[in-house]
């Protein structure tokens, strides 16, 4: 099964991102990666740029609404995914537990949609 | 009731929930194997005397006012019940006991029997932790769902689940007989020894999640020594959980910094818990039967001898955890028995034995890969060790932790 841990974080993460190389919680995210490949649970990762950068799009009544920065206005922001297969929500909680963006942003878990429902969207 | 105000009113009903909720729920459960709707009496009682006793007063004896309100509350519920299920048999119980009760305010302990069904083998063994937090102590679904790392509403209905499985399932409130006593004590054991949730006292290695129920765990255990005072290992489960306590404040350095065992500072140990501990150890080797809890708790006997003597005697150490892989050869058993070794015979023996260990076995196990980093690190092999110390630090819950290997590893 393949779960999806949604990592949300705050203005002080997303800043921390700019630190040398030798900063703690960077070489946390390091080892965390790491043992994430190492036992073999591993799908596939992915970071966001900062917020800011964001520029979301909506249609309403025929016209565009273009608006800068992210969708929703809260200090947690998404900042990026990782992709994990496991036997189940428990395992996948344990993950999440141990990310370092758990400890100062939020661990968002979500079991990926079954691939029966995939192919409805994408034929 | 001059001179008592609200929140001492409130004071006192958290003190007799605390110190009644599992005797109470024992005891209005116990005929009918219904825990959930006794919870649910008790808990209306409770509500009860929290808009009661502030305008009324304390009553003389708040566990009988208590189990009283309880009881009628249990009985509407039964009653009501009744309309689409047979429960006859169940007011028939409630009415032969009625009239005892009110004739006294003493009423049977049933917790030992409570405690036992919590930790029936026919119940998930997942869950046996959970229901004694919740049904001996009145704990809620959140807390205990935080605790074991689950969501709130699983924690819930998992906990429904198994309730309706004690009820329905035809588990015996009972004290097992002698025969089956020896693996029925060992789960119950088991399931407080979890809430305590300490896996391993040393290296970092140690698992944060549970720290937080550790003075339930140590209630739960008092109770259980409370109702079995003969059996060794109820006390050596004790010892374990004191010796474990003792160290608490001695754990985290004024900044908040992880503190591996070997580096604290004994004189920050509490020596009262220390002294209780061993009072429990020295009274279940008098009982003549040795066993896991009682070994683990000898191992940190010797850990707390360094209070006084100011070294640790590895040799007893390593001696105390090779009985202890006799009977039970965990992967803690072994990560300690390999970091006892090499403190005594050196690095490269404990390595030795960790590298006896199955791979697959061990490939999440964090304070596997925190004690062979260090081992690692001691005989200079750098870059293992750092590998090591990736392993263990991705595999690391606790920030401090974290912190304390990122440091190590340099």
């Amino acid at each position: 099964m393949q779960f999806a841990l949604l990592i949300y974080h705050s203005p002080e993460e997303f800043d921390m991102r700019k630190n040398d190389y030798s900063d703690p919680h960077l070489g946390a995210w390091r080892a965390y990666y790491k043992a994430l490949v190492e036992v073999g649970v591993y799908v596939g990762a992915n970071a966001l740029e900062v917020p800011e950068t964001g520029t979301t799009v909506r249609l309403r009544e025929g016209k565009r609404r273009v608006q800068d920065g992210p969708f929703a206005d809260t200090k947690e922001q998404l900042a990026g995914f990782i992709i994990l297969e496991l036997p189940s929500i428990d395992a996948a909680l344990e993950w999440a537990a141990r990310c370092p963006g758990a400890s100062i942003g939020a661990v968002e878990v979500r079991p990926l949609a079954p691939e029966a429902m995939l192919r409805g969207f994408t034929g | 009731m001059n001179g008592i105000n609200q929140e001492d009113t409130h004071r006192i009903i958290e003190r007799v929930a605390r110190q009644s909720y599992g005797r109470l729920v024992a005891y209005l459960s116990a005929n009918t194997r219904d825990v959930a709707s006794a919870e649910d009496a008790l808990s209306n009682a409770l509500v009860a005397a929290l808009t009661g006793w502030p305008r009324d007063g304390v009553p003389q004896n708040p566990e009988a006012w208590l189990l009283t309100a309880a009881r009628h509350s249990f009985i509407d519920h039964v009653r009501h019940r009744q309309v689409t299920e047979a429960s006859e048999p169940t007011l028939l119980l409630l009415r032969e006991n009625s009239m005892e009760m009110t004739l006294s305010a003493e009423f049977p302990d049933e917790r030992l029997k409570l405690l036992f069904v919590c930790a029936h083998p026919a119940i998930d063994p997942a869950m046996h932790t959970p229901l004694m937090l919740q049904t001996v102590l009145g704990l809620d679904a959140a807390r205990i769902a935080h605790a074991f790392l689950v969501s709130p509403t699983t924690m819930g209905q998992r906990l429904v689940r198994a309730k309706t499985k004690i009820r329905d399932g035809g588990i015996q409130f009972e004290v097992p007989q002698e025969r089956e006593l020896p693996q029925r004590l060992d789960a119950v054991l088991e399931a407080i020894y979890a809430a305590f949730g300490i896996g391993w006292d040393d290296m970092a290695g140690v698992d944060q999640r549970s720290r937080d129920l550790s003075e339930e765990a140590i209630w739960l255990g008092r109770v259980l020594l409370e109702l079995m005072p003969r059996e060794a290992e109820v006390r050596g489960l004790l010892a374990l959980m004191l010796h474990c306590e003792a160290r608490r404040r001695a754990r985290r350095g004024p900044d908040g910094r992880y503190i591996p065992l070997l580096e604290q500072d004994s004189q920050q140990w509490s020596l009262p818990l220390i002294e209780e501990a061993e009072g429990h150890l020295a009274e279940a080797a008098n009982l003549g039967r040795t066993g896991r809890f009682q070994l683990e708790a000898a191992i940190q006997s010797v850990h707390a001898e360094r209070a006084r003597s100011g070294r640790t005697e590895w040799p007893a150490v390593v001696l105390f955890y090779e009985q202890l892989l006799r009977i039970s050869p965990t992967l803690g058993t072994r990560t300690g028995y390999a970091a006892a070794v090499a403190e005594a015979n050196g690095p490269e023996v404990g390595l030795a034995v960790l590298d006896g260990i199955a791979p697959d076995d061990v490939s999440a196990y964090q304070p596997y890969w925190a004690v062979r980093a260090h081992l690692l690190q001691r005989l200079g092999k750098t870059s293992e060790a750092a590998d090591a110390f990736d392993r263990a630090i991705g595999l690391a819950e606790d920030p401090a932790a974290k912190h304390f290997l990122l440091q190590r590893r340099g």
